[in-house]
């Protein structure tokens, strides 16, 4: 097998009831890439994921992460190997200041292993990796009550929630939904950022355009079903996605705008 | 008409203690630490001025309050409802008791050893249900005291209905109450501490408040549960090995559901909102369903009154309130 293969998903499929929520979707994903993952409302994005992440059990297929089959481990396991994923309900301690959200992953053993959670005070490590992204230590925004704090800063403690497993992949659930244009326009130098450190991306998103910017490849789903592979410009072209997002009308307007 | 509107606000000492850690004068260090202060010197002084009979009151009492405060660290931190407080009892006792009769073995061996073995025995007993949701794990917890009490008098084994008479007992009168007291305060402090500013106690918490992020952060929270259902359990299984040794003596009334149910009484009037809760809770109860002793089985129907009436009324229980007294001001404030 390809060495430079980080995620290797064949024949997934997952049911509930009588809906195929994940029919038969395979794809690869190399080291260093980021991979965009799209599709209406319904489409069986977030299931992909947390098939992915042993979360919820598949039906049928595989999952290969760095060559290794996972998709019969807990989750907990698979979070261990170097797999992070953010959520797309947050829920952070509300009552305690947000650095302290981070001292459950830098507790785990994989931050114990990999050196993060043993440079001696957790608090500090996570103050730091909270400054990395964007919380004001001079403003004192790492101690202010995670409760308190706006939906920008939530959401990027959600993505150091994962930062400090020190991963290999990080799979991003609609990490941009709910915010701003700006605080968008904030997190694409994050993002990209992270790829430059060599951590492999997978983005589960509605905001294609700024999608777009950031992606290498992209796949597209619709009724659990994996419609079309490529590169961002393919997709953006590509008649079968409008048809699944617009419902055959031409309104290529939405993307564009 | 003006309206009014109650405002809460915290006091200044309580913002800059909780915040950042900047707690500069003598006074607000005090201020702090005394409510901790207070509950130490009362358990530490209380039983000086106890007769006989009111010590072995507190040492009973004493049992109730570890019950309590396991229950409500598993309720409040873990999010583990725990109904098995006779079966700590009972593992705990039994364990001491076949130690002491069969092998001979001190008081101050087999206390300790029924403590670590039996809390040991219950969580094996308790794992089956820990990755099940839901109220699964306390009906499970609530049962296994029954099938112990029924298998024992069915079988005649541990001494059948009669149990095991003729163990040691504790003689000196001072260790037989700072025993407990001393228990009581290495673990009311000691579980403060872990759950408010140890590392494994944010882990602990979130296993409650958000498992799927403890899960996606690598931790296996099936571990962490049974880590957490250890410690309530060693807490019971010395309750037990105490009694037994208070007593001499170790038999079925040691599974009895009291063990189960009154602790959670102990948490409702004390409130569950931090360790200190049952602790004060029991403390209150233990004495005064004593004092109404007389009444005889009335005083169960006590028990239940005083337990609607604070779950309708006072959710909150008694230290959260006297906690939100002390740590904020209130005043009126125009609407």
């Amino acid at each position: 097998m390809n060495n430079n293969i980080m995620l290797q998903v064949e024949n997934l499929s997952k049911s509930f009831g009588g809906i195929k929520a994940v029919d038969d979707v395979s794809f690869n994903l190399y080291k260093g890439e980021v991979l965009g993952v799209i599709g209406p409302n319904g489409s069986g994005k977030t299931t992909l994921i947390n098939l992915i992440t042993g979360f919820i059990n598949k039906d049928s297929g595989n999952v290969y992460y760095k060559g290794k089959d996972i998709s019969r481990m807990p989750a907990y396991k698979i979070a261990d190997m170097g797999l992070a994923r953010t959520f797309q309900m947050l829920r952070p301690y509300p009552t305690l200041p947000a650095y302290k959200n981070l001292i459950p992953p830098l507790y785990s053993p994989r931050a114990k292993r990999t050196a993060m959670g043993k440079l001696g005070d957790r608090g500090a490590v996570a103050v730091d990796i909270l400054e990395d992204v964007g919380f004001e230590r001079e403003a004192r925004v790492p101690y202010k009550m995670a409760g308190s704090l706006p939906l920008g800063y939530l959401k990027r403690l959600e993505l150091c929630r994962c930062l400090a497993l020190n991963p290999d992949l990080i799979i991003c659930d609609e990490i941009f939904s709910g915010l701003s244009m700006s605080e968008i326009a904030s997190m694409i130098p994050l993002m990209e950022k992270l790829q430059r450190e060599g951590i492999t991306l997978i983005m589960v998103e509605h905001r294609l355009r700024e999608l777009f910017k950031i992606a290498n490849k992209v796949i597209v789903l619709n009724f659990g079903e994996k419609i079309t592979e490529g590169l961002p410009q393919e997709i953006f072209n590509d008649e079968r996605v409008k048809q699944a997002y617009f419902g055959g009308e031409d309104e290529t307007y939405v993307f564009s705008q | 008409m003006q309206e009014l509107r109650k405002e809460r606000l915290d006091r200044g000492v309580k913002v800059r203690a909780d915040s950042i850690y900047a707690v500069s004068s003598i006074k607000e260090v005090l201020f702090l630490t005394a409510p901790g202060l207070i509950l130490l010197i009362i358990l530490l002084v209380m039983p000086l001025f106890l007769s006989p009979y009111w010590q072995r009151v507190l040492a009973i009492t004493g049992v109730y309050a570890l019950l309590a405060i396991g229950f409500g660290f598993l309720a409040n931190y873990v999010g583990l409802v725990c109904l098995g407080g006779a079966l700590f009892v009972g593992v705990g006792g039994y364990t001491s008791g076949l130690l002491n009769s069969t092998f001979d073995l001190p008081i101050y061996f087999t206390i300790p050893v029924a403590t670590v073995i039996g809390a040991l025995i219950c969580t094996i007993l308790l794992l089956p249900c820990l990755p099940l949701r839901g109220v699964y794990f306390a009906i499970v917890s609530f049962t296994y005291p029954l099938l112990g009490a029924r298998l024992i008098a069915a079988t005649a084994v541990f001494g059948g209905t009669d149990g095991i008479a003729g163990l040691d007992v504790i003689v000196s009168k001072w260790t037989v109450i700072y025993l407990v007291v001393f228990v009581i305060i290495i673990v009311v402090f000691g579980l403060s501490r872990l759950v408010n500013y140890e590392d494994v106690g944010m882990v602990i918490r979130g296993v409650k408040d958000n498992e799927q992020a403890i899960t996606a952060s690598g931790i296996n929270i099936t571990l962490v549960k049974a880590q957490s259902v250890y410690i309530s359990a060693a807490l019971g299984c010395f309750g037990g090995a105490y009694l037994t040794h208070l007593y001499g003596w170790v038999g079925m009334s040691l599974l009895a559901v009291d063990f189960s149910i009154l602790p959670i009484a102990a948490t409702v009037v004390g409130g569950i909102g931090n360790v200190f809760g049952p602790l004060v809770g029991a403390l209150i109860l233990g004495p005064v369903s004593e004092a109404l002793r007389a009444f005889g089985t009335l005083r169960i129907a006590f028990y239940a009154i005083v337990m609607v009436l604070f779950i309708v009324f006072w959710t909150e229980g008694l230290v959260e309130y006297l906690r939100r007294k002390y740590e904020q001001f209130e005043r009126w404030v125009k609407v």
